[in-house]
């Protein structure tokens, strides 16, 4: 008893083969775009990769070039096969490839399933590396002398600058790091001492934040240093007036950036998905139609399609039947003797050729 | 004597029109191009039109566009006769008019080439333009409670940041404009009184510039006020030390980067104007070579095909010829009127 059997004219077969071959081209174009996704989603996570080091976070566009890579191939060749599907002299060239094509879409496509659901799950792991990158980076940020840090400070401000941001979830982060390196600070001034003694580890911290926090929109000149003394500025009140500098931290702008990036990837994942999911259904049809012309015999009769031929239960049985047959060739039969190094057959009496035919009753002609 | 013969036979005449369709579609998309191009010229314009106190001009970007539109449609018509051609029947249609296509076709591309010139130099104009609108973005800076102006700020902020730039010609413009207004300053502190009184515009006017100047790959904490004092910050020497802000002014910075847009430009459009003169040279001689078939009906035969049927000079000449004999004809048809009246009325 076949699952969704459906019944095809030589029309309908025809029909299908040439949908099937323009579907196929789109889901080449769709692979291509994953492809191109995936490379531009790894350009973006290379170029802040001094503020996000994770390594793992290049699987997830890893996996989407290579999905999108084999999804050009397969459907490549899928788009060759049914347009071959059409002429029956041309179909027997690829009689023996289907069932292994399309087993293969099949693991495909459960690929793709889990490359999409990687997509929205990245969110957590992206958080934890922005945590620690961004603490980090604002730690070194006076550290322009040192060898391996010393970009830092550039890749910080120009960070706050294009996203809109300051320090790791607000301006007041830079309240409490010292990011005024000490080569630059007058050692010999008394405000200076008294700040360094002031504080338990002998860090230089002053309520003032670098210029990439500045906001161009505000409609003041930048209030940058000492933020929260209203009296150090005319006119200002840090209490109720709005800073001149970006509100938001660099986490959650950065955080909102990729979240969008990685949506927008997800739902272009989700739909191919679904493309070669039709796909992988319209292949199974034309493959079963087509066997079926051939087991008629007439290349212009009807014939039946289906999804599978018994039901999914019998096809889990008989499919696990060859599994464990499979192991059993290695086995031997013990039952029927005490020497385990006698292999005694299992079935009750030897094949072995004509001379086990029932012998023929001579008729007698009287 | 024509000028630049050539045999052309059944097969060299389909193979020429032939790829001078292909031609044509080429050139439809570089039209498409030039049009595209122009747009986005345009747009740049417009993106920093405040920059340049809203007052440049739009001509160059406005026949690119109109130039592209104008190759798009030429070319299609072109391709269309290449592809009529190789029909005698639908080739007849178009015979009459081809003269006409061709000279319209020499105009346009005296066009294109007058458009290529103008992109080279529009950068001239562009000096002056930008110089005369940016001194006046630095002066309303800081109105910005002024309507109209209350976002020039932000946009100069912006410019300095993206192109990397500090004032008009460098960063000491800003130490003679005031661009700290009057509402953030305290009038009855006494520092601020003498330096105000101590300008004869009563302006206030510091050694100083705006965050946006600064400069993130210096190594040092940005020092935007009092550049010039050594004192006033520690192991800091403006004459020796790189300044942590940006050393070109914005009209240098600007002008390299609309001049590298319009040479970009006007190179593409000195290619298109190449390729529009080729297609034309080989229609010319697609015409001529139908033309001088001897059966039309027979198109096995041999023909002759040339750029001109009489030598330069003598094309020049008759040209002349042409255009004199148009406007003596006006005047010689007044004349015969004159005389007819006269005899009327005599007789």
């Amino acid at each position: 008893m076949a699952v969704l059997k459906v019944k095809f004219t030589k029309n309908k077969r025809d029909k299908l083969a040439q949908v099937l071959w323009i579907v196929n081209w789109i889901s080449v174009v769709t692979g291509i775009i994953l492809f191109s996704l995936g490379l531009f989603l790894k350009v973006e996570i290379s170029k802040q990769q001094e503020i996000m080091p994770d390594r793992q976070l290049h699987m997830v566009p890893n996996m989407l070039i290579a999905v999108g890579l084999i999804a050009c191939t397969i459907n490549f060749l899928g788009g060759k096969i049914c347009h071959d599907c059409v002429d029956i002299a041309k179909y027997l060239r690829w009689k023996l490839l289907m069932l292994p094509y399309i087993i293969c879409t099949f693991f495909f496509t459960f690929c793709i399933l889990v490359g999409a659901l990687m997509c929205y799950g990245m969110r957590g792991e992206l958080e934890e590396s922005l945590l620690s990158g961004l603490r980090d980076a604002m730690r070194y940020y006076k550290d322009t002398d040192t060898p391996g840090r010393c970009f830092l400070k550039r890749t910080v401000d120009l960070l706050q600058i294009q996203f809109q941001c300051c320090g790791n979830n607000d301006f007041r982060d830079w309240f409490h790091i010292q990011w005024i390196s000490n080569r630059y600070l007058d050692m010999s001034s008394k405000e200076v001492v008294h700040r360094l003694r002031s504080n338990v580890e002998g860090k230089y911290l002053v309520d003032s934040v670098p210029f990439s926090c500045c906001n161009p929109s505000s409609p003041r000149p930048c209030i940058q240093h000492q933020v929260t003394n209203s009296s150090a500025h005319f006119n200002y009140d840090y209490a109720t007036e709005e800073p001149n500098l970006w509100r938001r931290g660099c986490r959650q702008a950065l955080l909102e950036y990729f979240t969008q990036i990685m949506q927008s990837i997800g739902l272009t994942v989700i739909i191919t998905w679904l493309f070669e999911l039709s796909v992988l259904t319209g292949v199974r049809y034309l493959q079963t139609a087509m066997e079926n012309v051939l087991r008629n015999g007439n290349p212009d009769s009807e014939s039946d399609g289906w999804l599978l031929e018994n039901s999914f239960v019998e096809m889990a049985r008989s499919n696990f039947k060859i599994i464990k047959n499979l192991g059993k060739c290695n086995q031997i039969d013990i039952s029927g003797s005490d020497d385990p190094n006698i292999d005694v057959p299992s079935s009750s009496f030897a094949h072995y050729g004509p001379g086990n035919l029932p012998t023929k009753q001579i008729p007698v002609y009287s | 004597m024509a000028l630049m013969k050539v045999k052309f036979d059944l097969k060299k005449r389909v193979k020429l029109a032939q790829g001078l369709w292909l031609m044509y579609w080429l050139a439809v998309m570089a039209g498409i191009l030039v049009f595209s191009m122009g747009l986005f010229f345009k747009i740049e314009l417009r993106k920093r039109s405040e920059m340049m106190d809203n007052n440049e001009s739009h001509f160059v970007p406005n026949l690119l566009i109109l130039v592209g539109l104008m190759a798009c449609g030429v070319n299609a018509f072109g391709g269309k006769i290449c592809h009529d051609s190789l029909v005698p029947a639908k080739f007849a249609k178009w015979q009459p008019m081809l003269k006409f296509f061709l000279g319209g076709c020499v105009l346009f591309n005296a066009l294109l080439f007058f458009t290529a010139l103008l992109c080279f130099t529009m950068r001239i104009a562009l000096q002056f333009t930008l110089a005369e609108g940016l001194k006046n973005s630095m002066k309303y800076y800081k109105d910005t409670d002024t309507p109209g102006r209350c976002f020039m700020k932000r946009t100069l902020d912006l410019t300095q940041i993206e192109f990397r730039c500090c004032g008009n010609n460098n960063y000491r413009d800003w130490f003679e404009i005031q661009w700290i207004s009057n509402r953030y300053l305290d009038f009855s502190s006494s520092e601020v009184r003498d330096r105000v009184m101590s300008n004869v515009e009563g302006k206030y006017l510091v050694e100083g510039v705006p965050f946006s100047c600064c400069n993130p790959s210096s190594p040092r904490p940005c020092i935007q006020y009092q550049l010039t004092n050594n004192s006033a910050h520690y192991s800091y020497d403006h004459h020796t030390e790189e300044l942590n802000i940006w050393m070109h002014g914005c009209k240098e910075a600007l002008l390299s980067y609309y001049g590298g847009m319009m040479n970009t430009i006007g190179a593409m459009v000195l290619l298109v104007t190449i390729l529009e003169v080729g297609v034309m040279v080989g229609l010319q001689y697609l015409r001529t070579s139908l033309e001088t078939l001897a059966n039309p009906d027979e198109p096995e035969n041999e023909s002759e095909g040339w750029l001109l049927e009489k030598s330069f000079k003598e094309t020049i000449a008759e040209f002349m010829e042409k255009v004199k004999s148009l406007g003596k004809g006006a005047q010689v048809e007044a004349g015969e009127d004159g005389q007819e009246q006269a005899v009327a009325t005599v007789s």
